[in-house]
């Protein structure tokens, strides 16, 4: 088993409290968290993603209990073990493309992939120097995902990577993030409330508001 | 890719408002340096010039007048004084050693000045180029003197009445040179030296042929053209004579009490102390200093807040940013670590071009004035205080930059990557 999550609970100040599904995945499999907005989905993102501590309930990431590390060790965790893909693709506009897939790399003291290889296989080999600010909204998001897989992590979480696209690039971009993750042998949370998604995967869970 | 690359990389992203930053913080500093070299070198220079002087006694007038004219050559001589009293000073028990001079003309703006052998001994100078002066006429070279006029050992050239160019010349006698210093970068290189017989007989030509003179009277001149000079004490004349000062030193304490009042109440003369009036030309000089250095401040203090305002302003746009980084593994302390080496990076840049930048106007300043005091400073001289130039760019830096670095710090990932 690869992640395990039991009885997460979150409260945000002044809500009511989240309660959440258990998780469980194992490596190369993928899970589609669908909700509406509002519903606590992000929350449980953060909370895989070690980025907030949970109320009660633990997460357990290939048997390391992600509550037992110190807010250091935790940051380390995540750089190595867990690649995210955000809503938006978030990238260092002061560095190049290539320069962005650097940085995952440094900060996690990981070796990782070969980045040209990657980029070569997302198909924006030819923008590696370019500046971020030239991107095309597309080939940012594939730069963000390029980034959440350099380290070679076990997880990867996406966050409505879906949201602005239309079909067929909604499609594209899902598929790339399936094989990529199948690829490496990562599992794969893919966070939405985007219900083409769903029809991409065997295995999803719903999140509501309580 | 490290931390030291991304704050660099962050900082070329925004050129105009770094560059506008360092070269705010140069300029501050640029004038510290300045004013640290101009103080340290100046000062040095002034007691190097004055070594060995204790008094100078010359003309009644302004007392700083008499030391800038006779010991730092600047200023206008305040007069002439009758050598009879000079010699009569000279035999006072109180004094040690006496060195006369006469000024009143100039080689291209460099002063020309009759003396004697001892003014160069007090000074530890000799000539290795050539021999010093034996018979009127013949002069001595400074170091800056020779270079900036090309005049080697051998040539002559023609004095100019006065102390500033563009006076008209003696042209009936031409000055020969014998000899050349070697660099003593004290005020030796910017003189023309000679013996005082020299500059009478220039004076007493101007005299004669001005007044169409009879052929004795010239005849009588052109055998003194030919006699040794003096090269020590008083030069010997048939008639009284007026030199424009002499440099006194003491015997014992007790002159520095007695000659000053002797001289000033008892005798036509005044007599000035260089220590004394130098320390009171800095302290007239020490309003202006002040002043720079004030604006030195205001400048560094506006600067620090311009760094401080551009990495705060640039933190807002940041966020992201930083919680990206934080998502990709950089612990706090990395992210602290960056926004500093950020305004270290900075201000430790406009610390070396702020030094350059005063060193450069140093020269300017020397370059442009090669005739003046400040011509014997070194442009290019390095002092140890410069370090603290350095140190308080940095401090600057680490000041500005403590509490964007600290808004780093506490920056919550999760909630910036969340609000989209």
């Amino acid at each position: 088993m690869l992640l395990h999550t039991s009885n997460l609970k979150f409260t945000h100040p002044g809500q009511p409290t989240l309660s959440f599904p258990d998780i469980k995945l194992d490596s190369k499999e993928a899970i589609v968290v669908l909700g509406q907005s509002g519903s606590g989905k992000t929350t449980l993102l953060n909370l895989l993603a070690g980025l907030m501590k949970p109320q009660s309930g633990e997460v357990l990431l290939d048997g390391t209990d992600l509550s037992t590390l110190s807010s250091q060790q935790m940051d380390q965790f995540r750089g190595g073990e867990i690649g995210i893909v955000f809503q938006k693709p978030h990238l260092i506009s002061a560095i190049s493309v290539l320069e962005n897939l650097e940085l995952a790399n440094y900060f996690s003291k990981k070796k990782g992939q070969n980045l040209m290889t990657l980029l070569t296989e997302l198909g924006i080999a030819q923008k590696a120097n370019a500046s971020v600010l030239t991107l095309s909204e597309g080939e940012a998001q594939r730069v963000s995902i390029a980034r959440a897989l350099v380290n070679n992590p076990k997880l990867i979480l996406a966050d409505e990577p879906t949201s602005s696209l239309d079909d067929e690039h909604a499609s594209a971009v899902v598929e790339l993030l399936k094989s990529q993750a199948e690829k490496i042998g990562a599992g794969l949370v893919i966070v939405t409330h985007d219900q083409r998604v769903k029809a991409h995967f065997s295995k999803f869970i719903e999140v509501t508001a309580a | 890719m490290n931390l030291v690359k991304l704050s660099w990389k962050y900082l070329t992203f925004r050129p105009l408002s770094t560059g506008l930053n360092i070269l705010l913080l140069a300029l501050g500093l640029a004038i510290m340096t300045v004013l640290l070299l101009i103080q340290d070198q100046f000062e040095k220079k002034v007691t190097k010039d004055a070594a060995g002087i204790d008094l100078v006694v010359g003309a009644k007038g302004s007392p700083l007048q008499l030391i800038l004219s006779s010991i730092y050559h600047v200023d206008f001589p305040t007069g002439n004084i009758p050598m009879e009293e000079a010699e009569k000073l000279a035999k006072n028990r109180l004094v040690k050693g006496v060195i006369p001079l006469a000024l009143g003309d100039n080689y291209k703006g460099f002063r020309i000045v009759g003396t004697n052998y001892d003014y160069l001994k007090s000074y530890q100078a000799v000539v290795t180029n050539g021999v010093l002066w034996e018979k009127p006429f013949e002069v001595v070279l400074g170091y800056e003197v020779a270079v900036q006029t090309g005049l080697k050992v051998g040539d002559e050239f023609a004095g100019s009445h006065g102390i500033s160019v563009g006076s008209h010349d003696h042209d009936e006698h031409n000055f020969k040179v014998t000899g050349i210093l070697d660099q003593q970068e004290n005020v030796l290189d910017r003189l023309v030296l000679t013996s005082i017989e020299s500059v009478w007989l220039t004076h007493d030509e101007q005299v004669t042929s001005d007044s169409t003179a009879t052929t004795e009277s010239s005849s009588h001149d052109h055998e003194a053209f030919q006699k040794p000079v003096a090269q020590t004490g008083f030069p010997d004349s048939d008639r009284p004579r007026e030199i424009t000062s002499l440099l006194i030193s003491y015997r014992n304490p007790m002159a520095a009490i007695q000659l000053p009042r002797m001289i000033n109440s008892k005798t036509v003369m005044q007599s000035a102390s260089p220590a004394f009036e130098m320390a009171r030309l800095f302290e007239l000089l020490g309003v202006g200093v002040s002043l720079l250095k004030g604006l030195a401040i205001v400048i560094l203090g506006i600067s620090g807040l311009g760094i401080f305002i551009a990495l705060y302003n640039s933190l807002k746009e940041r966020k992201y940013d930083l919680a990206i980084l934080r998502a990709l593994g950089a612990t706090r302390i990395q992210l602290v670590i960056l926004i500093l080496m950020e305004g270290l990076l900075l201000t430790s840049f406009g610390a070396f071009l702020g030094i350059g930048l005063g060193h450069g106007f140093l020269q300017l300043l020397i370059s442009s004035n090669e005739q003046s005091m400040v011509s014997g400073i070194q442009a290019w001289a390095f002092l140890p205080e410069e370090g603290w130039i350095l140190a308080y760019a940095l401090l600057v830096g680490f000041l500005a930059s403590i509490i964007p670095a600290w808004t780093a710090y506490k920056t919550s990932i999760a909630q910036q990557l969340t609000r989209a």
